[in-house]
C-alpha cells in the first residue's frame, strides 16, 4: 500500500502539485488521470523519489519514504518496478541483458537461475525468441512488454507505469493494459498507472484519481466515473463529440 | 560568478557519486572491459594515423628550418623526438581524444538522460553516476597512457619514414638523433599529463551529459560543450603541469 498525505511540489516559483491526499491499494490497478500538463508525471516521479517534494508524506506500508536517506531508499527501490513512457530500455544491451540487469545488480543467483528467471518474465509478457535483439530492433509494443518484463524481474511489490500505452495502436494498448492488470493481480502488487487514455480507464481502472492543474479533483472507480458531478472530470471524460452525444442520449 | 560556483559544486558532487564504492564489482568489471574497447582500443586507429602524419610533418618542418651547415642533421631526429614526447603525444593527442571520446561520452550519457534510462537506473536503486561514469574513468585513466606510448612510437616512425624517404635525413642520423641526450623523465612527464588529461576529458564530458535536460538539440549542445570545455581545460592544465613538472 502507498499512502500520500498533503503532498506539495513546485518548480522554482511554479506550484505543480497542491495538497494531494490519496491511498493506493495492493492488488489493484490504480490510475492517475488528467490532461497533459496536469501534474500526473510529476506526481508519479515524486512518489518514486525522482523528484524531491516540498512538503507532505509518502508512505510505503509503514515506511516514510521521503524522509529516508539514500541507502534506506535504495532498499525500497529494490521493491519497485517502473515502466517509462518511452520504455527506457538500455540501448547497448540486448532484450535478455535488459531483463537480467536488475538480477545482475541485486542478486547472487547463478547465470542459469538468472536466465531461467529472464525467460519466465519474457514468456509472461509474450516475448518469444527475441532474447538477442537490441531495443532498436523492436516495435513500440514489444519495447513496452520488455520494459514490463524488466520491471517484474525482481518480483516487485510496487509497479509504476507512466503512460504505458502512449504511441501504441488501440489494440496493442489494450493488450498492454490487460497485461498490467493481470500482473498486478498475479503478484499482488500496488500498481499506479499514469494515463490520459479513456480506453485504459474503462479497461483497468479499479481505482482512479483525477487531477487537474495539480489539484486532486475526484477519486473513484471506472463504474462511478461516468456518473460523476465533477465538472472538470466530465470535461475530460466526455471530451469528444461522440462521448458527449452518448452522455446526452443517456 | 554564482553560476560558475554552482556548476563547480555540481561537478564535484557528481565526482563524489562517481567515486563511491561500486554496488556490484563484477558488473562494473564487465562494464569497464566494454569501455576499454569503446574508448581505448577503438581510439588506437585515429591516434596512430594522426601521430604518423604529425611525426612526418614535424620532421620535415624541423629539417627545412635547420637547413644550415652549422647544425648537425641528427638534430632533426632529436627535434622530432622531443616535440612528439613533450607536447604532441600527450597534449595534441588529448585534444583529439577530447573530440572523439569526449563527444562520445557526453552524447551517450546525455541520450540516456533524455530517454529516461538514467531515471530507470535510479528507480532500480543503482547509483547511476557511478555505474555510468566510473568504468569510463577507469578505462581512460588506464588506457590513455598506452595510447600516448603508441602515439610516441608511431609519431617517431612517421618522422623517420618521411625524413628518410624524402631524402632530408639519413636513417643513421635520424636514429642517432632520437637516441641523443635522451631524458627518460620526459616520458614520465608525458604520461602524467596524459592521465590528468584523461581525467579531464572523461569527467567533464560525463558531467555535461549527465545533467542534460530537454531533447536531442540539448544533447548535441552538451556534446559540443564537452569538447570545448575539455579542450580549454587541457590547454590550461598543460601550462600548469609543464611549469610544475619541468621547471
Amino acid at each position: 500500500m502507498i499512502r500520500i498525505q498533503h503532498l506539495y511540489k513546485s518548480f522554482n516559483e511554479r506550484t505543480v502539485l497542491t495538497d494531494i491526499n490519496v491511498t493506493f491499494e495492493p492488488g489493484k490497478t490504480n490510475l492517475i488521470i488528467g490532461q497533459s500538463g496536469s501534474g500526473k508525471t510529476v506526481l508519479l516521479k515524486s512518489i518514486v523519489g525522482l523528484h524531491e517534494i516540498d512538503s507532505g508524506e509518502i508512505w510505503f506500508e509503514d515506511r516514510l519514504f521521503n524522509k529516508l536517506d539514500f541507502r534506506e531508499r535504495k532498499e525500497i527501490r529494490k521493491e519497485m518496478g517502473m515502466l517509462f513512457q518511452g520504455s527506457a530500455l538500455f540501448d547497448s544491451l540486448t532484450v535478455e541483458q535488459n531483463v537480467r540487469f536488475p538480477l545482475d545488480m541485486f542478486t547472487d543467483k547463478s547465470m542459469e537461475e538468472k536466465t531461467d528467471r529472464v525467460n519466465l518474465c519474457l514468456n509472461r509478457v509474450n516475448i518469444l525468441n527475441s532474447n538477442n535483439l537490441f531495443p532498436a530492433e523492436l516495435s513500440g509494443g514489444m519495447r513496452k512488454r520488455v520494459a514490463i518484463a524488466r520491471a517484474i524481474s525482481l518480483n516487485p511489490k510496487y509497479l509504476f507505469c507512466d503512460e504505458p500505452n502512449s504511441g501504441l495502436d488501440p489494440i496493442t494498448a489494450i493488450l498492454i493494459d490487460e497485461l498490467i492488470k493481470e500482473i498486478t493481480q498475479e503478484y499482488c502488487m500496488t500498481t499506479i498507472v499514469n494515463t490520459h487514455d479513456m480506453n485504459s480507464v474503462m479497461e483497468i481502472g479499479e481505482k482512479i484519481l483525477f487531477i487537474s492543474e495539480g489539484i486532486k479533483c475526484w477519486e473513484g472507480n471506472k463504474n462511478e466515473i461516468l456518473n460523476s458531478d465533477c465538472e472538470k472530470l466530465n470535461d475530460f471524460v466526455f471530451a469528444n463529440s461522440l462521448a458527449r452525444q452518448l452522455k446526452t442520449s443517456k | 560568478m554564482i553560476k560558475f560556483l554552482t556548476l563547480l559544486g555540481r561537478y564535484f558532487l557528481l565526482l563524489g557519486k562517481v567515486l563511491s564504492i561500486p554496488e556490484k564489482p563484477s558488473v562494473y568489471y564487465k562494464q569497464t572491459m566494454r569501455e576499454f574497447v569503446f574508448l581505448g582500443i577503438n581510439s588506437i586507429g585515429i591516434v596512430s594515423i594522426i601521430s604518423f602524419f604529425m611525426g612526418a610533418a614535424i620532421t620535415l618542418q624541423t629539417a627545412y628550418n635547420t637547413e644550415n651547415p652549422i647544425y648537425p642533421t641528427y638534430l632533426i631526429g632529436l627535434g622530432c623526438r622531443d616535440s612528439i614526447i613533450l607536447e604532441f603525444s600527450s597534449t595534441v593527442a588529448a585534444l583529439i581524444l577530447a573530440g572523439k571520446v569526449g563527444s562520445n561520452i557526453a552524447s551517450e550519457i546525455g541520450t540516456m538522460r533524455v530517454t529516461e534510462q538514467i531515471d530507470a537506473l535510479e528507480i532500480m536503486g543503482v547509483n547511476s553516476a557511478s555505474y555510468l561514469v566510473l568504468p569510463k574513468l577507469i578505462a581512460t585513466l588506464l588506457f590513455n597512457p598506452f595510447l600516448t606510448l603508441i602515439s610516441i612510437c608511431v609519431g617517431i616512425l612517421g618522422g623517420w619514414l618521411a625524413g628518410t624517404q624524402l631524402g632530408v635525413i639519413t636513417s643513421e642520423a635520424f636514429i642517432y638523433g632520437i637516441q641523443y641526450a635522451f631524458i627518460p623523465y620526459y616520458i614520465t612527464y608525458s604520461l602524467i599529463k596524459t592521465v590528468v588529461f584523461a581525467f579531464i576529458i572523461t569527467s567533464v564530458s560525463a558531467f555535461q551529459g549527465y545533467y542534460v535536460s530537454g531533447g536531442s538539440l540539448e544533447v548535441g549542445q552538451a556534446s559540443t560543450k564537452a569538447v570545448v570545455y575539455s579542450s580549454v581545460l587541457i590547454l590550461l592544465f598543460n601550462v600548469i603541469l609543464t611549469q610544475l613538472l619541468l621547471s
